[in-house]
């Protein structure tokens, strides 16, 4: 058997997409021109499917920081957060994430994904049992298979059915980890938090809250979906990422002291390079925009209600609720490729999603907003839509 | 429902696949669930659920490590029914 010959049924399956035309696997943004802009092949079109929620790759203070440590700290950390790679910079975030969440703790990752394996897998030990929803991010099913836990689904965003298997733990349930993410990514769905928040208070329990995509998003100040819905003291931990609000690559942990301790027992903190310097200081310089104002968090709602009832009104199957992340439903594969490539025809790339990254076996064109789409921008794409029924 | 023996529990997993592979299939105890039945990750994971709901148990995905049959997946998930 040779060495690739595992895939062959993988193999088989991607060639379907590659036959003509581009490869929505692996598409090649050819020049980014703004946070809303870009070119494929001799295409310009509006990126409507990117996870930069704030519009804020192309800040102008944010870029200004980063070139200034480019050239003040070097292209890069060279080493590990615990041996060479830790500079004043990440000490400085990882304290402005602190104060910006007001907990005690936070510890900076090399990227979001990286956070959540360092966190999860060095908690969810296999003397653990972690309870996921369903629809979890694949970095919480890694990070939870690295540990070695005992891994228990629930269904997505379904908070009964959680009960049902804290009920099923027994004593057990007292030390379970619960893990869920604020907004999720796919569908645009939140987590029921306070019902979950409920679960743990007469169960027990931790629990783990991934806000990757609610981060900068939700909440008066932008901390996410736990700050939304008032339920900060019973969260254990938050976990989040830089490279989606905050415009650049890097994940964090956040929560109380006795985090901290992670720095020392975290694989996936310890065995890889610290973020570069340049990103750490966009980052700061992004975080600054979330704390100092609501006015993006406003544009950026405002064009998730626009795109999203554009899209209703043309009858697409869409997310129940309105988000910055908004999926179109699709029959199947093949309806979605060749919707995927008439979008990119007509100047619009959104994600082109299958499962297993899509759940519930769905074909998904997600689209997603960010604060910098302008009206005309958000209506060039239903209009693309629009088209396409035409 | 009750699973008096481990034929019944063995008849019921093959019932549920049958409601999840592609038409003409047929499921046997040794059928391998991925070659041989084509069942995908998101299948795997429907079946799970089936039988949780069916057994009322909670069933560790961890299992699926190794488990590649019908056969193999209820002699993981036997010692389960009671001990919840």
């Amino acid at each position: 058997m040779g060495l690739y010959d595992k895939f062959t049924r993988f193999v088989e399956e991607r060639q379907k997409f590659q036959v003509s035309g581009i490869n929505p696997f692996g598409t090649c943004i050819d020049e980014i021109y703004s946070a809303t802009e870009g070119r494929i092949g001799d295409k310009k079109i509006i990126l409507a499917g990117s996870n930069n929620y704030l519009g804020l790759t192309f800040d102008a203070e944010a870029i200004q920081e980063s070139q200034e440590a480019l050239r003040l700290q070097g292209t890069g950390t060279t080493g590990s957060r615990m041996a060479n790679g830790t500079f004043g910079s990440h000490l400085a975030l990882e304290q402005e994430i602190a104060a910006f969440f007001d907990l005690p703790t936070a510890i900076v990752f090399s990227t979001g994904y990286t956070a959540n394996l360092g966190v999860i897998s060095a908690l969810a030990t296999p003397d653990a049992v972690v309870i996921i929803d369903e629809d979890s991010h694949a970095s919480i099913y890694d990070a939870c298979a690295l540990g070695g836990a005992q891994i228990i689904r629930f269904r997505h965003n379904d908070a009964k059915d959680l009960e049902r298997r804290m009920q099923r733990l027994g004593e057990k349930a007292k030390e379970a980890i619960i893990i869920v993410e604020g907004i999720y990514s796919m569908l645009g769905d939140v987590a029921p938090l306070k019902e979950i928040v409920d679960i743990k208070r007469r169960y027990g329990g931790y629990i783990l809250v991934d806000e990757a995509h609610s981060f900068g998003v939700m909440g008066e100040k932008g901390r996410g979906l736990v700050e939304d819905l008032g339920v900060e003291a019973d969260i254990d931990i938050i976990l989040g990422t830089f490279s989606k609000s905050l415009a650049a690559i890097g994940g964090f942990a956040v929560g109380g002291k006795q985090l901290d301790v992670l720095r020392y027992c975290s694989r996936p903190y310890i065995f890889t390079a610290s973020p570069s310097p340049a990103s750490i200081a966009s980052v700061r310089a992004s975080l600054r925009q979330v704390g100092h104002s609501t006015a993006l968090r406003e544009k950026l709602w405002s064009n998730a209600h626009r795109l999203y009832k554009g899209l209703a009104e043309l009858g697409y199957k869409l997310g129940e609720r309105v988000s910055p992340v908004v999926p179109v439903m699709i029959e199947s594969k093949e309806a979605g490729l060749e919707m995927w490539r008439a979008l990119v025809e007509k100047g619009v790339y959104v994600n082109l999603v299958l499962p297993p990254a899509a759940p519930f076996g769905m074909t998904l064109l997600r689209c997603s907003v960010n604060a910098a789409h302008s009206d005309e921008q958000i209506d060039a794409i239903i209009r693309a839509f629009a088209e396409l029924k035409a | 429902m009750a699973m008096e023996n481990k034929q019944q529990l063995l008849d019921y997993v093959i019932d549920c696949l049958g409601q999840l592979v592609a038409e003409g299939k047929t499921v046997k105890p040794d059928s391998d669930l991925v070659n041989d039945l084509g069942l995908e990750s998101v299948n795997v994971m429907r079946l799970l659920m089936m039988l949780e709901d069916e057994l009322d148990i909670s069933i560790p995905i961890n299992i699926l490590m190794n488990v590649k049959t019908p056969e193999q997946l209820v002699a993981a998930i036997e010692p389960l029914i009671g001990e919840q």
